[in-house]
């Protein structure tokens, strides 16, 4: 499958992306406001916390990690609670892509690493792709790369293209998710461009962020990224698939983002193979509030595990 | 799909709200029974609410009087600073009322709570402040300090109680007492308010509410005690009004209706002006003397706008107003959902093409879902009349001048919308626009510190902000 689109020198990218209609923020910001006021409740919350537990990429990506850490993260990722689903993948350095394979055979949560320098980019193009194919090596079935916000904001549109283009080449089955870095994008005409950008280069995701800038996903941003795959398949046919990453934390946070997916892109995107969240201390909360909603009381965060 | 039979229920609760099984009239600061009464209904489920007192020739004599009194006597030679007090406990009353109220006029009206609560109650108690702060510096605004002297309100249904607000804070800010008819169909919120008035320990006779329909509203205005006449409503009625106070010293100001044109160029951004469209129509199940109900779009846009519009009224949530989710309530009334039935008949019957959403309308109660016309002519009656529901007339512009013409070709002139992310165009059409409130990028957006009023055969006088103050001023 081809997924890259036959425009790749930056004149010709920007007369696409800058054709994209624009964003007023004081619209997008009330729109996603607006969405933020919808009451889940009963069944609905129910059904909407399993989906959202089973998005989840449960993420570590500190300097102090270590193969117990991962290993501890892992057992969560596939025993989340009884009943629950599994979580998506679980997103690690590449260096513990290995750990993470290990612990996680037969479970079918997928082993994300991020890639590409992550989180700043800055490294020449041949380390990137160096990166990225010793984790598809070691097992990573998802690549979280990030994007040359430096090339992006100077207008070099063929550059960041070429760069997703030859990780996305590099990846191989391994699906990518390719993180714009909202918090660094400064306007939300930006994130739009770098959205299709991204799609047009081929990303099989749109990721928010990092997780290392502020702001990282916020409801105008992800509203925007919603409305770009959305817009894209319209045009193109291609389902590109959206993950928020950074700042999310409580079942609120997740179920609004789920109300956002289900009215801004539909319910097609309803579905762990198009929407993840890149969250570590949500989980917790979504399996607390789970609980709740089953037995009617808090247990209180003791007795949920910190991994 | 988990939202595939829409979110489950989230109804607010009705138990702040104390229905009594019968209302009287204010009139001088206690409530006095009537010689007959008239049943106010849900129009979400058509149970009866309550019996409201119907106010006859004797009771509107006698409200008009008390309010003389309290004119002369005690409001009037107040001094602003005192009255402004007044007006602030009053807001701060509104505001902790606040839930009682939104349940209140939802339940009477029909409007979703997510309105009531989020866009009706935090404006009528921005209304008060505002002009609460007035109060003790007219002198500064520009129309001498002198009242106007007993002022006849009527108001209509659609936003009843900040309709109120509208009404009675910038009269009382500057000094003149009041008689108020609100709605027959919506009296509820009036007569709580007047509760509030009790509560807030305004002088008796200041405030005075007197239910009723059309031919209480017509002793109103017409009583010779009435210094000054405030309406706001259809323009029918409107042009009555300004025919029966002919010849007379009364001071008038009309707000009425329009058929307000939402103008979207090729350039704006789309998905919020997919959003502004949406809010411009469907906000308030379009009964909104200011809604967009005209969208004219530039042709090379069109199919891709109005392709995004038809998928985004796919997700407006139509029924229980009460139910936090729901995005499009109850028609007010049976009478007013005939009229949209009329008006959206005859648009088919002249050829153009209607669209809805699918969606379940409950079995009881009056409802019409949200519609979109296209293949509309200029001449068509839905793109002329005022059809005051949950319907949008599509045309197409290639010129921004043709935009404009096709604005502009209606009776009304009350407001207007553009959507474009070029500036110099926003300015330069705005300019040429024959509306009382143009709104850039944004639709329906109310302040009280931004003045509203119309043009034409929308009405004249103008509401909100320093300006509003002229209407209640002698020098004015």
């Amino acid at each position: 499958m081809t997924d890259a689109v036959a425009v790749t020198s930056t004149r010709e990218l920007r007369g696409v992306l800058h054709g994209l209609p624009g964003v007023d923020e004081v619209g997008a910001k009330a729109r996603a406001a607006r969405l933020g006021t919808r009451s889940i409740k009963n069944d609905t919350k129910a059904a909407a916390i399993d989906l959202a537990i089973s998005m989840v990429d449960l993420t570590t990506l500190e300097g102090a990690d270590t193969p117990g850490k991962v290993r501890a993260l892992c057992v969560k990722a596939v025993r989340t609670a009884p009943g629950a689903p599994t979580v998506g993948a679980v997103c690690v350095y590449p260096d513990l892509v290995k750990v993470a394979v290990e612990a996680l055979a037969g479970s079918g949560v997928g082993i994300a690493s991020v890639a590409t320098a992550f989180p700043a980019g800055r490294a020449p193009l041949e380390v990137k792709l160096a990166d990225t194919r010793r984790a598809v090596a070691d097992g990573a079935t998802e690549i979280d790369m990030v994007i040359d916000r430096g090339a992006f904001l100077t207008g070099d549109y063929g550059r960041v293209f070429d760069e997703i283009t030859a990780v996305k080449e590099a990846c191989g089955e391994a699906h990518l998710k390719v993180i714009l870095e909202t918090g660094e994008l400064a306007t939300y005409d930006n994130v739009r461009r770098a959205s299709w950008l991204a799609m047009l280069a081929g990303a099989d995701f749109i990721k928010t962020s990092t997780g290392k800038i502020q702001p990282a996903a916020t409801p105008p941003v992800v509203l925007v990224m919603l409305q770009a795959v959305r817009d894209f398949q319209a045009e193109h046919g291609r389902v590109v698939g959206v993950k928020p990453a950074g700042g999310i934390r409580t079942t609120k946070d997740a179920l609004k983002l789920l109300v956002q997916v289900n009215e801004v892109a539909g319910p097609r995107w309803l579905d762990p193979r198009l929407f993840r969240i890149g969250a570590s201390s949500l989980l917790n909360d979504l399996l607390m509030q789970r609980e709740k909603l089953a037995t009617g009381v808090y247990s209180g965060p003791d007795y949920f595990t910190l991994d | 799909m988990i939202f595939d039979t829409g979110y489950a229920p989230a109804p607010e609760s009705t138990s702040v709200v104390d229905l009594r099984a019968s209302y009287g009239l204010f009139i001088d600061g206690g409530f006095v029974t009537g010689k007959e009464t008239f049943p106010t209904i849900n129009p979400a489920t058509e149970e009866t609410l309550a019996e409201v007192a119907l106010a006859g020739a004797g009771e509107v004599d006698a409200a008009v009087a008390a309010a003389r009194t309290a004119y002369e006597n005690v409001w009037g030679p107040m001094p602003g600073a005192e009255r402004a007090k007044y007006l602030y406990r009053i807001a701060r009353i509104i505001q902790e009322r606040s839930r009682e109220l939104a349940v209140l006029e939802t339940l009477d009206n029909g409007k979703p709570i997510r309105e009531t609560r989020d866009v009706d109650l935090p404006l009528v108690a921005a209304h008060f402040f505002h002009y609460a702060g007035w109060a003790d510096k007219l002198e500064y605004a520009g129309y001498g300090t002198t009242p106007v002297g007993v002022a006849g309100q009527v108001i209509p249904w659609n936003f009843p109680l900040l309709m109120l607000a509208w009404k009675i804070a910038p009269a009382l800010a500057c000094g003149n007492t009041v008689v108020l008819k609100p709605a027959e169909t919506t009296p509820l919120t009036a007569l709580a308010f007047a509760e509030i008035c009790q509560q807030a320990e305004l002088p008796a006779g200041v405030v005075n509410i007197v239910t009723g329909a059309g031919e209480t509203g017509r002793l109103l205005v017409e009583h010779p005690g009435v210094d000054k006449v405030a309406f706001t409503g259809s323009t029918e009625v409107g042009r009555q009004i300004a025919h029966a106070l002919a010849g007379t010293s009364k001071r008038l100001s009309l707000e009425l209706g329009g058929k307000g044109a939402n103008i979207v160029f090729d350039d704006a951004p789309l998905d919020q002006a997919v959003e502004g469209v949406v809010n411009a129509i469907f906000f308030n199940q379009g009964h909104v003397c200011c809604a967009g109900s005209r969208l004219l779009v530039q042709e090379s846009v069109a199919e891709e706008l109005l392709a995004k519009l038809r998928a985004r009224m796919e997700t407006l949530v139509v029924g229980d107003p009460l139910d936090k989710n729901t995005d499009v309530g109850a028609v007010n009334s049976a009478a007013q959902l005939a009229r949209i039935r009329e008006l959206v008949a005859s648009g088919v019957e002249e050829g153009a093409e209607p669209w809805s959403p699918p969606c379940a309308l409950p079995e009881r109660g009056f409802w019409f879902a949200p519609t979109v016309f296209t293949c509309v002519a200029a001449s068509h009656r839905v793109a002329r009349e005022e059809i005051f529901g949950p319907v949008l007339s599509v045309l197409t512009f290639r010129t921004p001048e043709e935009a404009v013409e096709k604005a502009n070709n209606t009776p009304y002139g009350l407001s207007a919308g553009i959507w474009t992310e070029k500036g110099s165009r926003i300015l330069a059409v705005a300019e040429k626009l024959r509306a009382g409130v143009v709104w850039a990028n944004t639709f329906n957006q109310f302040d009280p510190a931004s003045p509203f009023g119309g043009f034409k055969e929308s009405g004249y006088g103008r509401e909100g902000g320093r300006h509003g103050l002229e209407a209640y001023l002698a020098q004015g």
